[in-house]
């Protein structure tokens, strides 16, 4: 039994989602990184997901830029969050309200 | 045996000159990153300063030798066809280059005026530009997704530099995870790009949609929506902005300045290569789209301007809605429309790059005094540099005989002549929008009492010119308590630099043609 190229690429299209809602709703930064992460692994999948069906090695190849980048972002962004709460008690993103908008 | 065969791996040639300016940009930020290392003697600001600067005219060098070759042999690409090289991506490797030296300069003085040591700030600003110069030239979607982080982490960190402001660090991460967010977007987009043509190759993609007749393809439409939702992220297209004022006034203002002219300059890019030269086949799906969101940046980067108080946040809003005008050149999807547009952010990037360099003085020492009031009487006070502030401000609003003039005629006329009325007529009346904020500015540097906006009130709607002069009162004008008003200290190779871009502004725009013939230049490889 196989399951078709097509509910891999729903499964995809739902982490994305479920990544871009939790990234708009969720207020602590570090879980809004995680829906990021979520997001950019649910573009991996559906790289990897039309390299299969393509049968073209292209698609699995962009999966490791895609990675590489993803660490390096983590990297930036876990050393701005750490330069910024040092001073403070906790990581939500309502206590940023010094800049109006 | 067979196996082995099989396993062998063709490395794709690797033309180096054709990417010799990234190279030198990345080299050069490396060496200047270690070279405080090796030496045992605190090193000044200055060194790196001018060290930044020689690696930006290195790679100005380069981007010239490689336009001569272009010129000789025609366009070509490289590296598996990842890389283009031509006219188009010159223009931006061009300006690219002329942005890293200006701010060179500029971010020299705030530095040594902030006492913040070390070469961090410089090796950012090159790493940010080797990253816009690659997106300029990068001939692949993989290759645009990576070159567009270049570009913008360096950002993210360049936004927090200043670490004593409290602002500065909420700017950086309001930035990145937004920014994050849009690239996660923008990657989905090109995996279904991927899965509906076949590729992330552009050529390969255009030439899939040349044989095909596509006409309902919902993974191919959503994976270019999404692309678009990415790049109107970095842009600070309308509704994808709600970043851009809060980074821009939390950011250290040299970083602002350089950020808005690298990011839109290595954004439009890409963004102007993917949709006309890529996807011109679908224009008429891509087209109606542009067009609302051209018509909406327009006009709320205009209206929205007006009743700000800090002048970054205003610059923000304008920023919106010149990001508006080079859309119009882009919707109209003619080569006319794209050379306006290239012509917009090449002139755009100059201007604002020396707006902020007064805003950088102008805010004083601890980087504060960014409100209107500190404005009120700059005339009288520094004739000069107020002068040089208004000449930039007249040039964004596009008052005849300056670039910005001649930018906002180009892509409004290529909006006429692909007969969208509306658009153009929209375009017309927020740069008459925008106008009352650029024009209030200079009025209240030259000391006419005007109606100062505060958070939305009606006074701020008001136009300038029914201002009166108050000259009844002291040179600094009614400045109210807690407003440092001092002389604004003018260093030397900030007041070089933005002598340049007024030079730039004021003589490309009464004669303009080396400048338009150099964008005209900026052809597409296919």
């Amino acid at each position: 039994m196989s399951v078709s190229a097509t509910w891999y690429l729903t499964l995809a299209a739902v982490l994305f989602t479920i990544g871009a809602v939790g990234l708009l709703v969720r207020r602590n930064v570090l879980v809004m990184f995680m829906c990021v992460e979520l997001m950019l692994n649910a573009a991996n999948l559906t790289f990897v997901t039309f390299a299969r069906r393509l049968n073209d090695i292209a698609g699995q190849t962009a999966v490791f830029f895609v990675l590489v980048v993803a660490a390096a972002e983590v990297v930036v962004g876990l050393g701005i969050i750490v330069s910024i709460y040092r001073r403070r008690p906790g990581a939500t993103a309502d206590d940023l309200h010094g800049l109006k908008g | 045996m067979k196996l082995l065969a099989v396993l062998t791996i063709v490395t794709p040639h690797v033309n180096y000159v054709a990417i010799l300016p990234e190279l030198i940009l990345i080299g050069g930020a490396l060496l200047l990153l270690v070279s405080g290392q090796l030496v045992f003697a605190k090193i000044p600001t200055a060194f790196y300063s001018i060290g930044s600067g020689a690696i930006a005219a290195a790679a100005l060098v380069a981007s010239l030798v490689i336009w001569h070759d272009v010129q000789a042999r025609g366009p070509f690409t490289t590296i598996a066809d990842s890389v283009a090289v031509d006219g188009f991506a010159i223009v931006f490797l061009v300006l690219v280059s002329c942005i890293l030296i200006l701010a060179s300069a500029i971010a020299n003085d705030f530095l040594v005026r902030e006492g913040i040591d070390g070469p961090e700030y410089h090796v950012l600003a090159l790493l940010a530009g080797s990253g816009a110069m690659l997106m300029a030239a990068a001939n692949d979607l993989i290759l645009i997704f990576v070159a567009l982080e270049i570009m913008s982490i360096p950002l993210y960190i360049l936004a927090g530099m200043d670490s004593r402001r409290r602002e500065s660090g909420e700017a950086a991460i309001k930035y990145f995870v937004l920014g994050a967010f849009s690239s996660a977007i923008f990657v989905y987009g090109i995996a279904l790009v991927y899965g509906a043509t076949g590729s992330t190759n552009l050529p390969q993609i255009a030439s899939y949609l040349n044989t095909n007749i596509i006409t309902s393809n919902g993974v191919l439409l959503a994976g270019l929506g999404l692309l678009l939702v990415g790049f109107g992220f970095k842009v600070s297209a309308v509704p994808f902005h709600m970043w851009t004022p809060d980074v821009y006034q939390g950011a250290p203002t040299p970083a602002t300045g350089f950020m808005t002219a690298l990011a839109k300059a290595g954004g439009f890019a890409a963004l102007l290569r993917v949709f006309f030269s890529t996807f011109g086949v679908l224009r008429t799906d891509w087209q109606p789209l542009l067009w609302a969101i051209a018509i909406v940046t327009l006009l709320l980067g205009a209206i929205l301007g007006l009743v700000q108080r800090d002048v970054k946040r205003m610059l923000a809003y304008s920023s919106i809605n010149h990001a508006g005008f080079i859309l119009v050149g882009l919707a109209a999807a003619t080569s006319q429309g794209i050379s306006g547009s290239v012509y917009y952010v090449f002139v755009y990037a100059i201007l604002v790059l020396g707006s902020f360099a007064v805003i950088t003085l102008v805010g004083g020492k601890g980087d504060e005094n960014h409100d209107l009031d500190a404005y009120r009487g700059l005339g009288r006070r520094q004739p000069v540099l107020a002068f040089a502030f208004a000449l930039l401000l007249l040039g964004q609003t596009g008052i005849p005989l300056t670039t910005g003039f001649l930018a906002k005629l180009y892509v409004i006329t290529a909006a006429v002549r692909a007969h969208s009325y509306a658009l153009a007529v929209i375009a017309m009346l927020s740069a008459a929008i925008a106008a009352a904020f650029y024009l209030r500015l200079v009025f209240l540097m030259y000391g006419v009492k005007l109606p100062v906006g505060s958070g939305g009130d009606e006074g701020a709607l008001s136009l300038p010119v029914t201002g009166e002069p108050d000259d009844g009162l002291d040179p600094t004008g009614s400045v109210p308590t807690g407003v440092n008003i001092g002389r604004v200290v003018v260093p030397v190779p900030t007041a070089v630099a933005i002598f340049v871009t007024v030079a730039v502004t004021v003589v490309f725009g009464i004669w303009p043609g080396p400048l338009v013939d150099f964008v005209h230049a900026a052809h597409f490889l296919f």
